[in-house]
C-alpha cells in the first residue's frame, strides 16, 4: 500500500487493543493524539492537555515489547524480532479526567510500520541525494520490504510443515491407541461376564 | 477481510461528514469499496459484529488516500521526467501492486490458520469426549447385563428348561 495510509489487521477486542503483523525486524512507529469530548460545547476540544495515554505492545509470544507512558499526544517506536502479529494497547489512565457515562475520547492513530517510517524529502535533504538516486533508494526500500515479506512467508511455511507433521504423527498414535483401548474393552468385557456367569452358574 | 471468527463475515458502514451512508453490507467476508470525497470533514467508517453470539472477529481493513506524496516537497520541476525517472515510477508503481498481493497472501494465510487452528480446537476435544463414552458405554453395558442376571427377589429364571 502507498505512503498515504498502511493498512493492518485490527482486533475487535474491547479495550482498545490493535494488531499489526510487521515482518521480521522493522521498527514500526505510531502517532497519536487524543481529543476529550467537551459536554458544554457539544463537540471535541482541540487539545487535551494533562490526558496521559499509556501504551503497551505485545509480540506474537505475548511477550511486552513497550510498555511506557505518554501525555495526551505522542510518538512511539518499537522494533520487533518475531514475525507474526502483535497487539499494541492504548489506554487513558487519567483518573482526573475520567470518562463518566456519555464520555468520548476521539484517538488519532496513525501507524506506520516498516519502510512507511521512511521520510523521503528528509533523507534527501540528508545524504544529499539527486533526484534519480531518491528513487533509487525508494525503490530499494520497497524491494526490501518485499523480501522481508517474502522470508516471513517462507518461515510460515517452514511452521506449517512442522505442525502438519506432529498432526500426523498424532493422529497415527490416537488411532493405534484407540485400537488397543478398544480391543482391551472388549476383553475385558468377555472375562468380566464370563467369570459372571460362571459364578452364577448359569455357563 | 474477515481473518478469525465464526463464519468469517462482519457488517460495514461507511458514512460521509453529513451522515450520508455511503456503503452498506451486511455479514461479509471481503469487500472493496473506492469512492471520490465529494467534501471535506470526517468520514466515519464501522464494523459491526452485533449479529454474532460470542466469536471475536479479527477484521483486516486498509485506506488509501489520494495520490502519494511527492518525493520531493519543493516541486520546482519545469522539465518532464526524464526517462530514467519515468522508468522508476513505473517500477515504483509495479512493486506497490506487488506488495498489494503479498498484504492479500499473508491475508490469506493468517485466515487458513485461524480455520486450521479452530478446526484442530474441535477434533481435540470431540476425540476425547469419544474416548470418555467408549469407556463408559463399555463400563456401563457390563453392569447393566449384570444387573439383568442379578435380582434382589426370587424370581425363577427359566434358562434351558
Amino acid at each position: 500500500s502507498p505512503e498515504g495510509g498502511q493498512g493492518s489487521p485490527w482486533g475487535g477486542d474491547p479495550g482498545g487493543s490493535r494488531g499489526i503483523q510487521p515482518r521480521s525486524e522493522p521498527s514500526s512507529a505510531g502517532n497519536y493524539r487524543t481529543q476529550l469530548w467537551d459536554k458544554q460545547s457539544e463537540s471535541f476540544l482541540p487539545s487535551t492537555p494533562g490526558l496521559g495515554m499509556h501504551v503497551e505492545v505485545k509480540d506474537p509470544d505475548g511477550k511486552v515489547i513497550l510498555s511506557r507512558q505518554y501525555g495526551s499526544e505522542g510518538r512511539f517506536t518499537f522494533t520487533s524480532h518475531t514475525p507474526g502479529e502483535h497487539q499494541i494497547c492504548l489506554h487513558s489512565n487519567s483518573t482526573r479526567m475520567a470518562l463518566f457515562a456519555g464520555g468520548k475520547l476521539r484517538v488519532h492513530l496513525d501507524i506506520q510500520v516498516g519502510e512507511h517510517t521512511n521520510n523521503y524529502p528528509e533523507i534527501a535533504a540528508k545524504d544529499k541525494l539527486t533526484e534519480l538516486q531518491l528513487r533509487a533508494r525508494q525503490l530499494l526500500d520497497q524491494v526490501e520490504q518485499i523480501q522481508k515479506e517474502q522470508n516471513y512467508q517462507r518461515y510460515r511455511e517452514e511452521r506449517f510443515r512442522m505442525t502438519s507433521e506432529s498432526t500426523n504423527q498424532r493422529v497415527l498414535w490416537w488411532s493405534i491407541a484407540q485400537t488397543i483401548i478398544l480391543i482391551l474393552t472388549g476383553i475385558w468385557q468377555m472375562r468380566h461376564l464370563k467369570s459372571f456367569f460362571e459364578a452364577k452358574k448359569l455357563v | 477481510q474477515v481473518i478469525t471468527g465464526g463464519h468469517y463475515d462482519v457488517d460495514c458502514r461507511l458514512e460521509d461528514p453529513d451522515g450520508n451512508v455511503l456503503y452498506k453490507e451486511m455479514k461479509k467476508q471481503y469487500d472493496s469499496f473506492t469512492f471520490t470525497a465529494s467534501r471535506n470533514g470526517t468520514y466515519k467508517f464501522c464494523f459491526s459484529n452485533e449479529f454474532s453470539t460470542f466469536t471475536h472477529k479479527t477484521v483486516y481493513f486498509d485506506f488509501q488516500v489520494g495520490e502519494d506524496p511527492p518525493l520531493f516537497p519543493s516541486e520546482n520541476r519545469v522539465t518532464a521526467l526524464t526517462q530514467m525517472e519515468s522508468a522508476c515510477v513505473s517500477i515504483h508503481e509495479a512493486l506497490k501492486s506487488v506488495i498489494d498481493y503479498q498484504t492479500h497472501f499473508r491475508l490469506r494465510e493468517a485466515q487458513g490458520r485461524s480455520r486450521a487452528e479452530d478446526l484442530n480446537t474441535r477434533v481435540a476435544y470431540w476425540s476425547i469426549g469419544e474416548a470418555i463414552i467408549l469407556l463408559v458405554v463399555s463400563i456401563g453395558q457390563v453392569f447393566l447385563l449384570k444387573s439383568f442376571f442379578s435380582d434382589k427377589r426370587t424370581t425363577t429364571t427359566c434358562v434351558g428348561s
